[in-house]
Parts: structure tokens; C-alpha cells; sequence
């Protein structure tokens, strides 16, 4: 049971290992990965079996006991998340066996790709609050590599804005970490969760807390905290930025989700204001910046930043049906996210262009694509019977029952301009004819492979099942909700009757 | 001890802060290490610094005799260096590269990725 804890983290590493041992047979490379997604998916389906019916699994690393040693940690909330990123993985890894080329391969994709998920389900699983900045780390120094890894001009330069800005949240969350030590003398976080409550200034829980909000604010992409988003996510190949826009922001909102409930629940103290009126902006600049866009890829960047609002309102709220709301949302978004991230490539590969001013007449000729893109498109845009329906309902109602009627309006209107936004790809690629001046150029290297075109059918099925059958991934999404707003099992669980 | 540990590591903060706001990615890096390295003494100055003698449990004993340091801070810290070194390192290359392919360092010259024309802007004409 223990090696289950600890197997989502390893198993990355592992294959990664593998991987670079086969430094130059592409092949083995990409079957190696295939096969680390698969069994990493495995992996997170049985954790979160076992913690749905054994509850909350606790692993102390090297047998020292919680809170002197690391603890992992896998409640129903950490569960899925590792469930969801098998899902990309897996998806991903499957994709980039047609679309990455042998000039990034030399470079070093595969291993990179793997540290990326070891990292990400690290940060997931951890209960310790040092133990998630290290993760943090190893994720960001392999989203680094992959993200200029091409090394073409706009890569380079949205790498370094990527970098500077990640480093500067990275800094902001150790001294935040650091002065958290200072004022409880443990890093263990259900052991935090007890010593913060009895700090004898709350203000000045507040004010740490507010750090925290800032460094995982910029990696969610949180309004004003967003720009190097949209800067850099359209550059790296889209398999790459498939990953970028499905996992990594929303490390940023679980790190913040896990802050905001287990260290500092909000009290009194203006940052529960703060997260809402940041969530309601974040949803409103992040869909008008698509709208402005004329890019497949930037649209899609900026509808991350609209989303997060979403599931960051759930938080602010903090009602069970909200925290339930966020969770679904957090969900649905990824498997959407990723999808559309991907689909993006078999668009440029049909039209040879990114540039909606460029493609057209898709519909015609690729009828099947069109509605693998319908799906995603519309299940983000909250078109019922898709998953983003439900996802954006639940957190409506949650808006409503607490009173935040301007909240509920923002986000619906954010999901009527959502559609505006989908609409707006679907009109210039697929529906309107091709202009003539583009037609020879672009017919020829239209043949799709069918590594990529898997994964996405397999995600847009999965879209269509979640709308189909809300209440599995709903009683998740609120069992997951119950542990965090009532943290007593967490802490039970990581520490005993230690107190 | 703690005063000036705090002063301390707040000015230097402040230098690296002034310094990460210009445009040159050269004081970017220079400003960088200040802050990272202020922070690294805020951590340290977290830990309660007072004795200097080492943490160790004479035999036969379960807990130390007299006060001892705290060493956990000093674990975290080289942590935070090692780490913060290797991401160091890495930007440097990352600038270099950059400097060598965008021909500036100045980040307000640095639009690649950025161009917001509806045609196809210098991202496009630059990708091989």
C-alpha cells in the first residue's frame, strides 16, 4: 500500500531513466512513454480506489514519523488530480509520438516530459510545505527546458519572460514559507494547519498568507499576476504546451485550493474578498483578451486565464457546494484544456496554419475533425450536455445560494463570451470557405496520423461521458470538497494523536 | 542577532528588487541572486539563531544537554542554494541564448512572441 503512494512520483522518474538510456532510438523513446502514461494512470486509478474506500492514505517517507519527516499525502482532492494528469499524460505521450521531431527528441523531450509529471504528481502528493516548493522546482526547471527546447526566436523570448516571472513567484513563496517556519516552527501541513490557528496575530497570518496568494496567483495565472501566459504558452510544440495548459496553472490553483484550506481558511481578514474580486477579473480579462486574438493558440491561452477565474471562485466562495463546483471545474478543464491544446495541432496540420485568418473550409473536408473540435469547444464554452456545463452550473448555483449575485452574472456572461470566442474558431476554420490565394499551398501534407488523432477522440469521448454522467465525477468532486473544508481527517490521518 | 539578520536581508531585497525592475536581463540576474540569497537569511533568521553549538545527543542520552542550534533552517537553506544555483545556471544559458538569437537584452526590444498583427508577424517568418 505504501509503494502506491509514492509510485505516481517514481514511475515518472523511472521512465525518464529508461528514456535517456535509449537516447537515440525514437522509437523505444516514445513506446517507453506510452508505456510509463498507462501505468501511471493505472497507478492514480487504484490510489484513488483505495483512498475512496479506505480513506485518506498517508506514506511518511523513510519511516520517520509526521511532522518531523515528509509525509505524502492522498486525500480524495490529490487522488484525482494524479487520476487526471495519468489522463494528460498518457494522452500526451501518445501524441508526441507523431507530432515531436527528431530535433527535439535529440535534445532531450522524453526525459524532460517525464520529469514534468514527477514533479507535478510530487506537488500533488506532498504534506509538507518544503517538500512542495522542491517540486515545484523540479517541475519548473523542466518546464524551462521543454518550453525553449525548439530554441526558434519567439520560444527564447517567451522562455525568458516564463522564467523570470516563475522565479520571482518562487521566491515569493519560500520567503512566505520561511516566515510560516518562523511563526509555527513545523513545515508539515496538517501539522500547520493546528499551529496556525493558535499564532496569537492573526494579521500576521494574514499578510503571510497574502505571499502565498501572489506566488501560486502568478503560476495559476490569477488576474493582475497572468501576463506571461499568453506570452509564451503558443510557442513550444503543441504537445508540449497540451501539457503547459492542462497541468501546470492548475498546480498553481490546487497549491492554492490546499493553502487556502488546510493553512489559512479565511477569517476576517480581507483576503477571502481579495481571492473573489481577483477570480471575477481574472474570468472577465482572460475572455476579452481571446476575443482580441485572431491566434488558435493565444485564443486558448487566454481561456486558461478565464477558467482559473472560475475555479478560484469556487474557492473564494468556499461553500461546499463552491469548493465542489471548483473541483468538477478543475477536472472537466483539464481534460478539455488539453483536448483543445491538441486538437490546435491537427488543425495546423489540416489548414497549415495557426492563423485563423489563414484556414477555412475544414467542415467540408474534414467533417470528423470538426466534431472532435465541437466537443471540447463547447463543452468549455458550458453548452449542456457537455462537462463545462455542469461544471459552470454548479458554481453558478453556489454563487447564487451565497448571495454573490454579481459573481453568478460575471461568470455567466464570461461563458456566454466563451461561446462567442468558440464560435469565432469554428466560423474561420472550419465553416467559411478556404481563400483561394491559400488552397494549392495547403491541400498537399494533410494526411493526420493517427497517434494524434487518438488522443483526442479518446478525450472528447471522455467530455461526452462526464456530461453524460455527472454524478460519478460530482460525489467525487464533493467528497473531495468535504475533506477540505472539514481538514480534521487530513490531520488525523498525517498525524495520529499527535498534537 | 535577529535585527540584523532582518535588516540585513531586507536591504538586500530591496537592491535586488531595484535591480530585477530594470530592463537589462543582465541586472535581471544580478538582482536575482541578491533577493534569492535575502531570502535564504530570512529562513535562517527564522530558525532563532542564538547558540552556535552543534546539535548533538551525547550517547546514552535521548535529547541534547544543554541548547543547541536549530539545524533545520541550515537544511532547508542549502536546499534553497543548490536549487537556486542550478536555476542560476540555467538562465545564464537561457539569456545567452537568447541574447545570441534576439540580438538584445533589453526585454522591451524583445516582442517575438508577442507581435499582435492579425498577418503573419516576425514569429511566423522566424520559425524554421
Amino acid at each position: 500500500m505504501s509503494g502506491l503512494l509514492a509510485a505516481p512520483i517514481i514511475i515518472p522518474f523511472a521512465v525518464a531513466a529508461v528514456a535517456l538510456l535509449g537516447r537515440r532510438r525514437p522509437h523505444f523513446q516514445s513506446a517507453s512513454a506510452i508505456l510509463g502514461g498507462a501505468v501511471h494512470l493505472a497507478v492514480g486509478g487504484m490510489l484513488l480506489y483505495r483512498v475512496h474506500h479506505h480513506g485518506i492514505a498517508v506514506l511518511n517517507v523513510g519511516g520517520w514519523p509526521a511532522p518531523f519527516g515528509i509525509a505524502l499525502v492522498a486525500d480524495h482532492l490529490s487522488a484525482l488530480m494524479v487520476l487526471i494528469t495519468g489522463v494528460v499524460y498518457g494522452s500526451v505521450a501518445v501524441y508526441s509520438r507523431a507530432e515531436i521531431t527528431a530535433d527535439c527528441l535529440q535534445r532531450g523531450y522524453y526525459p524532460l516530459l517525464h520529469i514534468l509529471v514527477g514533479g507535478i504528481s510530487g506537488a500533488f502528493l506532498t504534506g509538507d510545505l518544503f517538500n512542495l516548493y522542491v517540486w515545484f522546482e523540479v517541475m519548473l526547471m523542466a518546464s524551462f527546458a521543454l518550453l525553449v527546447l525548439g530554441r526558434t526566436r519567439a520560444q527564447l523570448d517567451g522562455g525568458v519572460k516564463y522564467v523570470v516571472i516563475n522565479l520571482i513567484s518562487t521566491l515569493l513563496f519560500l520567503a512566505g514559507l520561511g516566515l510560516v517556519y518562523a511563526m509555527t516552527g513545523t513545515l508539515n501541513m496538517a501539522h500547520l494547519h493546528l499551529r496556525l490557528q493558535t499564532v496569537s496575530d492573526p494579521g500576521q497570518v494574514a499578510a503571510v498568507s497574502v505571499l502565498f496568494l501572489t506566488a501560486f496567483g502568478i503560476k495559476a495565472g490569477l488576474f493582475p499576476l497572468f501576463f506571461w501566459l499568453p506570452a509564451s504558452y503558443h510557442t513550444p510544440p503543441v504537445a508540449v504546451s497540451a501539457i503547459f495548459s492542462g497541468l501546470l496553472t492548475k498546480v498553481g490553483v490546487y497549491a492554492l485550493i490546499r493553502t487556502f484550506t488546510l493553512l489559512f481558511p479565511f477569517a476576517d481578514s480581507g483576503v477571502r474578498e481579495l481571492v473573489l474580486g481577483a477570480a471575477a477579473l481574472t474570468m472577465i480579462i482572460g475572455v476579452l483578451g481571446a476575443a482580441a486574438h485572431s491566434e488558435i493558440r493565444r485564443i486558448l491561452s487566454f481561456h486558461i486565464i478565464s477558467q482559473v477565474g472560475y475555479m478560484v471562485l469556487g474557492l473564494g466562495l468556499l461553500t461546499p457546494l463552491a469548493l465542489t463546483g471548483a473541483v468538477f471545474y478543475l477536472l472537466h478543464h483539464i481534460v478539455v484544456k488539453v483536448n483543445l491544446f491538441l486538437i490546435s495541432g491537427l488543425i495546423r496540420q489540416w489548414g497549415g496554419s495557426f492563423e485563423l485568418a489563414r484556414l477555412g473550409g475544414l467542415f467540408r473536408t474534414r467533417g470528423l475533425g470538426a466534431l472532435l473540435f465541437f466537443i471540447p469547444a463547447f463543452s468549455l464554452a458550458g453548452i449542456p450536455p457537455l462537462s463545462g456545463f455542469w461544471a459552470k452550473l454548479i458554481l453558478i448555483r453556489a454563487s447564487l445560494d451565497a448571495g454573490h449575485f454579481v459573481l453568478a452574472g460575471v461568470a455567466a456572461v464570461v461563458g456566454l463570451l466563451t461561446v462567442y470566442s468558440m464560435t469565432k474558431i469554428w466560423n474561420e476554420a472550419f465553416w467559411k470557405p478556404k481563400a483561394a490565394a491559400d488552397r494549392q499551398e495547403a491541400d498537399g501534407e494533410s494526411r493526420v496520423s493517427a497517434w494524434m488523432l487518438a488522443p483526442v477522440a479518446v478525450l472528447a469521448a471522455l467530455t461526452v461521458l462526464i456530461g453524460l454522467a455527472p454524478e460519478t465525477l460530482y460525489q467525487m468532486a464533493r467528497l473531495a470538497s468535504e475533506e477540505l473544508l472539514d481538514p480534521s481527517a487530513y490531520v488525523y490521518s498525517v498525524l495520529g494523536s499527535v498534537r | 542577532m535577529e535585527t540584523v539578520l532582518a535588516l540585513l536581508s531586507g536591504a538586500m531585497l530591496a537592491a535586488g528588487l531595484f535591480l530585477m525592475l530594470g530592463r537589462h536581463l543582465v541586472r535581471f540576474i544580478f538582482g536575482l541572486v541578491l533577493a534569492s540569497n535575502a531570502v535564504n537569511l530570512l529562513i535562517f533568521a527564522a530558525g532563532r539563531p542564538g547558540t552556535a553549538r552543534p546539535p548533538l545527543i551525547p550517547d546514552g542520552s535521548h535529547f541534547p544537554a544543554a541548547a543547541v542550534a536549530n539545524s533545520l533552517p541550515q537544511a532547508l537553506i542549502l536546499t534553497a542554494i543548490v536549487i537556486g544555483f542550478a536555476l542560476l545556471v540555467f538562465i545564464f544559458i537561457l539569456f545567452f541564448e537568447a541574447y545570441q538569437k534576439l540580438g538584445t537584452v533589453n526585454t522591451e526590444a524583445m516582442t517575438d512572441a508577442e507581435s499582435v498583427s492579425a498577418g503573419p508577424g516576425p514569429r511566423e517568418r522566424a520559425e524554421p
